[in-house]
């Protein structure tokens, strides 16, 4: 399974609040971002966690999210920035 | 859902800067994951389910390597690789001989 996105594209992260084992953080969901780069492809920890194998292999991208559309009242720089790394089941073009 | 161990974003306090050694018994729990992880018994995304399972009370009672041991003996029950009984039995004979903490 190829990447579905190259570095550089815009993505948002998906509004979805599922319970048990999500390695995207809560507070990212919604937001949107760049890919910094694609990091490879992994068996998937929501099925890891829980005993089976994971597959097919997700790929996993970098992304780079600015931090004053991640956080309303954030005061710092405009350039200041943060890097997550994130599933591709859990990205949509932007 | 939230989890509560998905605290990003949310106010916690300031970051406790002390340095600290590990206990023993604490080297020993993440050389019990090493090993366990490395004869494919249990695996790192376990470990956090494990934890992330544990509940908000425990959760905040527990330190650190006390989450990985309650995680590691779910996850050791639920597998078979020990049975309630087994472990009942052992957790009596080292607390008759350490004086123990329930």
């Amino acid at each position: 399974m190829s990447p579905r996105f190259a570095a550089g594209a815009r993505v948002a992260v998906r509004s979805a609040f599922p319970p048990g084992h999500v390695r995207t953080p809560y507070y990212i969901r919604g937001s949107t971002g760049v890919v910094e780069r694609v990091c490879g492809s992994f068996p998937i920890p929501e099925e890891l966690a829980y005993g089976r194998h994971g597959l097919p292999a997700r790929a996993l991208y970098r992304v780079r999210f600015p931090l004053r559309e991640v956080w309303p009242d954030y005061a710092g720089a405009a350039a200041d920035t943060i890097d997550i790394e994130i599933y591709e089941h859990w990205l949509e073009p932007a | 859902m939230r989890g509560y161990h998905d605290l990003g974003g949310l106010p916690a306090g300031p970051v406790a800067q002390s340095e600290h050694d590990c206990a023993y018994w604490e080297k020993r729990a993440d050389a019990l994951l090493v090993l366990l992880s490395a004869k494919g018994l249990m695996r790192t995304d376990e470990l956090r389910r494990g934890i992330e399972s544990l509940g908000a009370d425990v959760y905040e009672r527990l330190s650190y390597y006390e989450r990985w041991i309650g995680s590691i003996t779910q996850m050791m029950i639920e597998k078979g690789i020990v049975t309630i009984d087994e472990l009942g039995r052992k957790m009596a004979e080292v607390e008759a001989r350490e004086g123990g903490v329930r």
